[in-house]
């Protein structure tokens, strides 16, 4: 029995989820002890996010061959 | 992937490429270079202008620093000239009380010396004064006393009389 | 935590009812699960077809598919709605535009001639046919042969077409060109100061100036970059936000599009990379370590750091097109939904969500221009880097 391909969709949509929550997550927390460094975190933020979610796209893609 | 693959259009990729190059280079040309050249302009102008201003309040406080600084000195000067006057004018009263002090005594003793020595020239001219009143005197008695022979010759008697042979 | 996110996943999945306003992670996990659900559903969408007969809700689903396939790909006429009238034939309303094949010379003709797939169009003795929005070289049936993955097995010509996304592109270059050609000339006619329209793009252009270029390239070679910079950011802004308009053209969602974007910049950064650059990249330890010590490092390190170079830019061009194209389906499903459901509860709702996504859309149209440029800059940033820069980490 060989496993569905969507399984290693959703098992990408998770990993990709927790990494870019964590992400957020920990901006949050960093925002919220240096306000004043707030621009700064934020593009660090984004651009890490941009990164898993590019590699999260490239993976999705991977396994949805048509 | 390969749905990916298949869903690339050489054709839009083509068009696509074309256009956004000429894109890039036309508003290069004709938007970018002038627009981030005038904000640039601007932002040197605002720059400048706040250095400006700062010089300004800088040599302002200069300007203030300098006068009173000169004022000091001149008052420093007046205070030292007058000082240096006072000065002079003592040494010059002190000086010229000494030379007037040296000067007298000088003149009083020269004419101490004077005095002495016309008192020295004085009492020898009247010593030979004297001495040749006195021998004029003598020399008239005697030839008074000596006019005659019997004068003469009394006198030598007398004079051997005087002499009585001890 | 993980258990959450699945949960979530799932609830997602199901009915799209969690409030999706609450935050970006949320919108990144319904793209992934659309961009998911397009490809699953296209691997399937043969055998639905086929088995048509099950019922008018199936086949409105199918219909919706369709139409949202369409419209996610590039076509050959620029069309705006079409409808069926009473004796059940199609109009569509729009306009065609030229196609151009190199096929044994240049063909030129109109689109109109396709008749929106209906028909085969004959030039000089050629027949072509429009088949999922692609042309084929056909006899003069039109017949499309097909392999057992039911893809067209038929030759393609070469394709220069001006389609439906090169007259967008073709528009946005001209209005960004206008605007901003007016915006320089505001400039100098009012002493630098910014009038009208400038007051709203000003500050954007500082924006990328200062917080994209110079934070990232180096006070002192940001500027070769700023032309690129400036106009990549506001091309895919600018089409982002086209898309979203009843237009709906996805230009932005369209690989080609962005694979071009990508090149330019994957070109930009190899072309003006510095001798550190390259150092960096073919020997990063340096002196660090004596040359024996690094051969079996470099083994390792150096295919990473090449393939990190290619990957790069793919991940650009795959990120900016997987958002696009999710966003789009999003919309669309949404909107599509309400058609499925024709109840008093169904379609407000989804009609609310389809508002909620597309103002999440406006906020991803601008935030994947910024990101696009960002790592562009990012980019030539390593490119560009100094040795006393690289010494410093």
């Amino acid at each position: 029995m060989t496993i569905p391909r969507i399984v290693g969709a959703g098992l990408i949509v998770i990993g990709v989820g927790v990494g870019i929550g964590k992400i957020g997550g920990q901006a949050m927390e960093a925002i919220a002890r240096q306000p004043e460094a707030y621009g700064k975190i934020q593009t660090a933020m984004l651009i890490a996010a941009a990164l898993i979610e590019g590699i999260g796209f490239a993976a999705l893609f991977a396994t949805a061959e048509a | 992937m390969e749905q990916l693959l298949e869903d690339f259009s050489l054709g839009l990729f083509f068009w696509q490429s074309l256009l956004f190059i000429a894109l890039v280079l036309l508003l290069w040309k004709f938007a970018w270079k002038p627009i981030l050249g005038a904000v640039n302009d601007r932002e040197e102008g605002i720059k400048n202008a706040l250095a400006a201003a700062e010089d300004a309040k800088k040599e302002m406080q200069n300007v203030t620093a300098d006068s009173e600084k000169l004022l000091k000195e001149a008052r420093a000067e007046r205070e030292a000239m007058l000082k240096e006057a006072r000065e002079i004018k003592d040494k010059l009263i002190a000086d010229s009380k000494e030379q007037a002090k040296l000067e007298g005594d000088k003149m009083i003793k020269q004419a101490q010396a004077a005095i002495e020595s016309e008192k020295k020239a004085a009492v020898a001219d009247i010593k030979s004064q004297v001495a040749n009143l006195s021998v004029d005197i003598a020399e008239k008695i005697i030839k008074e006393q000596l006019s005659d022979k019997s004068k003469q010759l009394k006198l030598v008697d007398d004079l051997l009389g005087d002499i009585k042979l001890n | 935590m993980l258990f959450s996110f699945c949960k979530n996943s799932v609830h997602l999945h199901r009915f799209l009812e969690t409030d999706i306003l609450n935050g970006m992670r949320k919108t990144f996990l319904i793209k992934f699960l659309f961009v998911v659900a397009l490809f699953f559903s296209a691997s399937t969408f043969a055998s639905v077809k086929e088995d048509s007969s099950e019922g008018e809700d199936k086949d409105l689903k199918t219909h919706i598919q369709e139409y949202i396939q369409h419209h996610l790909k590039d076509s050959h006429d620029f069309s705006l709605f079409s409808y069926d009238s009473e004796d059940g034939t199609t109009h569509h309303v729009g306009f065609p535009l030229p196609v151009i094949l190199i096929d044994n010379g240049l063909k030129v003709f109109s689109s109109s001639k396709f008749h929106h797939g209906e028909t085969v169009a004959e030039v000089d003795g050629s027949y072509y046919k429009l088949y999922h929005s692609k042309i084929y070289k056909t006899d003069a049936a039109g017949t499309i042969n097909y392999d057992e993955k039911h893809h067209a097995t038929n030759e393609k010509p070469l394709d220069f077409s001006i389609t439906k996304g090169v007259v967008m592109i073709f528009f946005t270059c001209l209005l960004m060109f206008f605007l901003f050609r007016g915006l320089a000339r505001s400039y100098a006619k009012n002493g630098s100061i910014p009038k009208g329209v400038g007051r709203f793009f000003e500050p954007i252009v500082l924006y990328i100036r200062d917080d994209i270029a110079i934070s990232n390239i180096g006070e002192k070679r940001y500027k070769k970059y700023m032309p690129f910079l400036l106009t990549v950011f506001f091309f895919i802004w600018f089409l982002n936000m086209f898309g979203l308009t009843p237009l709906g053209v996805n230009v932005t969602g369209n690989i080609a599009v962005t694979a071009a974007l990508a090149i330019i910049t994957f070109l930009l950064t190899n072309l003006t990379g510095t001798k550190d650059y390259w150092k960096h990249l073919f020997d990063p330890l340096g002196d660090s370590m004596p040359w024996y010590g690094k051969i079996l490092l470099y083994i390792i390190l150096i295919p990473i750091e090449i393939l990190g170079i290619f990957i790069k830019p793919f991940s650009l061009l795959i990120r900016l097109y997987a958002n696009m194209q999710a966003g789009h389906i999003v919309v669309m499903s949404l909107i599509g939904l309400m058609f499925i459901f024709k109840s008093w509860v169904g379609s407000p709702l989804s009609f609310g969500l389809a508002f909620a996504i597309s103002l999440i859309e406006i906020l991803v149209a601008l935030l994947q221009a910024y990101i696009f440029t960002m790592l562009s800059a990012l980019y030539f940033g390593f490119a560009s880097e100094e040795h006393e820069h690289a010494e410093a980490h």
